[in-house]
């Protein structure tokens, strides 16, 4: 199934059921939440709608890793902060958008720069108050970083784990620099109290719901963009990159060129993905560039299965509803649930959930073949 | 260097008068004010009259102590002081803690502590039980700042006849900048017969000070005096060279002045860096014990362990647990704690090879996530058994102080011996791996795994041992971090970004460049934090990281030949 343009990527048949049950259940939900009344046993509350918005959010982000992790196998514990610059982005429009309706009341400076007694606004605040200027800011920074960061490392053949270390490193960095107040990004409280986007107030319900549809959207042009990028000779050559980069660099490919190209457009996907996640839960502070967050964004992925697209969408709402359900119910054993999950995923689930279910499906249609899905799995 | 030698002078003059000072002993009643030695003559007679008599008139200084006007109470101290009575400094010391009473009811002075009833009264000389008193029937003989002082002085001074010499420097180093004129006969006195250079010099500068603050004395024994000081490190000296710089009329005092002061600022600077390179050597040590463990582990299997700092958390906890089994013996239980330590983070870590680890071989990835599910799970499992607040652990009375090399440059020893615990930790490491048939196997598997298994090497075992090791040091370094930090779970998790910091700047494989590493970025760390402040710092150590590996993607020292391929 080659697919080598975007229609073909757009209407096979995993794209269609995929689009299909995405905009099927976002817009059951949107409806539900709209038109049937806060009595009904049907209606959707807002914060269920904010929270599924947070899920495609947080599924964006899987894709994205799964693009340069399942299809490049450049495992990297760094996404995280791509996504939290995005965020960040997005919340300095947000920041700009109170105006002089903060605690303080200034015209221009948020109120965090207030309270530090800063005289007027850093120069890297300048233009946040257009949405357009901020949504390029939002794929443009966390584009250049990875652009930047990736041209250094790939180029020098860092690979494997060490890379994977120094993503974690970066992220690690940049949690440490956005807690400081000097920065200028709210230090560790970060950016809230958030009212309006584009004129429109982010406590009405119908904000809400369309967020969460521009979340599905977005998630679904990404899908569909994921599903195209592999589908085409430079997709294919990025699988080659992963199964063996050696021989790809002797049969004349420049492989440090796909690797950056592929890991720039993931983390341009993930600072989308963070952009649409701050409005939706009304903070960003320098907690999402902790490891843990970039790590455990690896276990979604892991959980629904590699190199699927679909399966990191799973993975990442399944994990995080789980995570919803546990922290709710008992918070003391999730992290033993997380825990477990990423040992027995790696252990008895090199291929997730989708694997499983791939091979389970197989061995019903022909029932005494053996199980040759572990031989060829990405290294 | 010179000051080690210095030191050993010290040690060497210690054990000089100490030997002076038995065989003078029996006349000496447990060294009071009278300064040692050579008047021993005369000692006897002063000892051997009647002991009644010199007791009376202790009595009668201390009935002075009902009055309220503290120029009689001076005069009291001072005659205390001098009466060479070996209750003399015991009255004092309980004067300034307020344990000296002037009991109302029977208007003597007596001894007592505060109990609920009121005043349990003892005999100020006997220490006899004489009875209580109620809350309001006595009252604490009331003393001031200056009388204070007094006080302090003249325990200072009679601390100068002290046999160990370190006691007589810090008396000396106490009344450096003191004008009191009996101190400086009492300081003149001493430096007469004193042996020990390093108490001699600390009694010249107080002497040299008296002279530059005397308004009475010669330009030139001024001039002489800033010549003698010049380069001391004591803060006092800086203020009266500043006082002489701003206040002499004459030009060569003042221009000797600015060269002393120049001089001071100098050495000053000397030291700090000194201090700078301690802090860093210390947090070095510190992040070599944790990266040493990751870099066996990671050397010879490949694997990266995540779970590593957990391990160290573990050999934290130990300790702690060790401490609670024996809450009496905070001076010897880390002896204990080192191999429970070591046990259990082994034993922990071998489980997680077994279990985990092993299914896992040739996917570095996947092992990488696991172990980080282990980490979450021992964390939490931490956090569910010990409560997720912070534990401290009690530190041994040998480990706490500071070695004082000079007035602005100290060594706390609990940084002094985690240096050396790391040393001595990598040194006994390398030991293991060089001389040991465990050792020579690791190294054969970490080189060539194929090969090594060709020649009868069971790799599968030599896995589970090299992690059990690795584990087992990450346990020992526990240990070692429970000393200087917090015991808590998130322990382990502040230090795994460092250690794997580490062991990619050195190169993998390789211990001395795990060392290297270690020292290098604990050094750099302490120098960029005056600078940058704490966080810069770090931050700008792990960009600087990044960029290096980029450069140099093997590490400070690639291991070389076919074991470096992929």
């Amino acid at each position: 199934m080659r697919h080598s343009d975007l229609t073909t990527a757009l209407t096979d048949r995993t794209a269609k059921t995929f689009l299909g049950i995405l905009f099927g259940a976002v817009l059951i939900v949107a409806l539900l939440n709209l038109l049937v009344p806060a009595e009904s046993g049907l209606h959707v509350s807002s914060y269920t709608v904010s929270l599924l918005g947070k899920y495609l959010c947080y599924a964006l982000l899987a894709l994205a890793l799964d693009l340069v992790w399942g299809y490049c196998g450049i495992l990297s514990l760094g996404h995280g902060a791509f996504f939290a610059l995005g965020g960040y982005a997005m919340g300095m429009y947000l920041m700009r958008q109170i105006g002089d309706r903060g605690v303080y009341g200034h015209p221009t400076l948020p109120d965090f720069m207030v309270f530090l007694n800063w005289e007027e606004l850093p120069w890297y605040w300048h233009g946040f108050d257009s949405f357009g200027f901020a949504m390029l800011m939002v794929a443009l920074v966390p584009g250049v970083l990875a652009f930047v960061f990736g041209w250094l490392a790939f180029r020098s053949r860092v690979t494997g784990v060490y890379l994977s270390i120094i993503t974690q490193a970066l992220t690690y960095a940049l949690m440490l620099a956005f807690f400081r107040n000097e920065l200028g990004f709210g230090g560790n409280n970060g950016l809230t109290d958030f009212k309006d986007i584009l004129g429109f107030s982010l406590r009405e319900d119908s904000t809400r719901v369309a967020l969460l549809v521009a979340s599905a959207v977005a998630l679904g042009g990404a899908f569909v963009l994921s599903r195209w990028i592999t589908g085409t000779r430079l997709g294919r050559t990025v699988m080659a990159v992963r199964d063996a980069e050696s021989r790809a660099r002797f049969l004349g490919y420049r492989t440090e060129h796909y690797k950056l190209w592929i890991f720039t457009v993931s983390a341009i996907l993930a600072g989308i993905a963070g952009a649409l996640y701050v409005p939706q839960v009304g903070i960003i502070n320098p907690g999402e560039f902790s490891p843990l967050n970039s790590i455990e964004l690896v276990v979604w992925v892991a959980v629904g299965g590699r190199a699927t697209l679909y399966g990191a969408v799973i993975g990442a709402i399944l994990v995080n509803y789980g995570k919803t359900v546990f922290t709710g119910v008992m918070p003391e054993a999730w992290l033993f649930a997380l825990g477990g999950l990423f040992v027995a995923v790696t252990v008895f689930l090199p291929q997730g959930l989708v694997g499983l279910a791939k091979s389970l499906l197989k061995r019903k249609r022909q029932p005494d073949a053996t199980d040759k899905e572990a031989d060829h799995e990405p290294a | 260097m010179p000051r080690v030698l210095l030191l050993i002078f010290m040690l060497l003059g210690a054990s000089g008068t100490a030997v002076a000072q038995t065989s003078a002993a029996p006349a000496d009643d447990a060294g009071q004010t009278t300064m040692a030695s050579p008047e021993g003559e005369d000692r006897p007679s002063e000892s051997v009259a009647p002991g009644v008599s010199k007791e009376e008139a202790l009595r009668t200084s201390l009935a002075k102590f009902k009055s309220r006007d503290f120029d009689v109470k001076a005069e009291a101290i001072e005659t205390i002081a001098r009466s060479g009575h070996e209750r003399g400094e015991a009255l004092l010391q309980a004067l300034l803690d307020r344990e000296l009473l002037h009991d109302l009811a029977g208007d003597r002075i007596v001894l007592g502590k505060q109990s609920e009833q009121g005043w349990a009264l003892r005999d100020p000389i006997s220490e006899e039980d004489v009875g209580s008193a109620e809350a309001r029937a006595a009252r604490p003989v009331i003393i001031n700042n200056r009388l204070r002082q007094q006080i302090r002085d003249l325990k200072s001074v009679t601390a100068l006849a002290n046999p160990n010499p370190l006691a007589r420097r810090e008396a000396a180093q106490r009344l450096v900048g003191n004008t009191d004129p009996v101190v400086l006969d009492a300081l003149r006195a001493r430096q007469a017969e004193e042996a020990n250079p390093l108490v001699k010099g600390v009694i010249d500068t107080a002497l040299n000070i008296a002279v530059l603050r005397d308004p009475a004395s010669q330009l030139n024994e001024r001039l002489n005096a800033i010549d003698a000081v010049a380069g001391s490190l004591e803060p006092a000296v800086r203020n009266v060279l500043r006082d002489r710089l701003a206040q002499s009329d004459a030009a060569a005092e003042r221009n000797a002045a600015d060269r002393a002061l120049k001089k001071i600022d100098l050495r000053t600077e000397r030291y700090e860096t000194a201090d700078t390179l301690f802090f860093g050597l210390s947090l070095g040590s510190v992040l070599l014990l944790a990266a040493i463990g990751l870099a066996i582990t990671f050397g010879v299997m490949g694997v990266i362990n995540m779970a590593h700092g957990e391990l160290i958390m573990l050999g934290a906890y130990t300790t702690f647990v060790v401490q609670q089994i024996f809450p009496d013996g905070h001076e010897w239980s880390l002896l204990v704690a080192l191999p429970a330590a070591f046990l259990v983070s082994a034993v922990v870590g071998i489980v997680i090879e077994r279990g985990v680890i092993r299914f896992l071989y040739g996917r570095p990835l996947e092992t990488l996530l696991a172990t980080f599910g282990v980490s979450l799970i021992l964390q939490q499992a931490v956090r569910v058994i010990f409560s997720p607040l912070n534990r401290s652990v009690v530190t041994p009375e040998w480990m706490s102080g500071a070695l004082q090399i000079n007035p602005i440059f100290s060594l706390t020893y609990n940084r002094l011996y985690i240096i050396v615990f790391a040393l001595i930790v990598f040194f006994a490491l390398q030991l293991v791996l060089k001389k040991t048939r465990l050792g020579l196997q690791v190294r054969a598997v970490s080189q060539n795994r194929g090969t090594a298994r060709a020649m009868g090497i069971r790799s599968e075992r030599v896995n589970a041992l090299t992690f059990g090791l690795g584990s087992g040091i990450a346990g020992i370094a526990g240990v070692a971090l429970a000393q200087l930090t917090n015991v808590g779970p998130n322990l382990g998790h502040a230090y795994i970004i460092d250690s794997f910091m580490v062991v990619v700047f050195g190169g993998v494989g390789n211990l001395w460049g795990t060392l290297t590493a270690a020292f290098s970025l604990g050094i750099a760390n302490k120098i960029i934090e005056p600078m940058a402040g704490a966080v810069l710092a770090k931050i700008m150590v792990l960009v600087f990281i990044i960029l290096f590996i980029q450069r140099k993607p093997r590490g400070l020292f690639p291991q070389r030949g076919r074991a470096a391929e992929e």
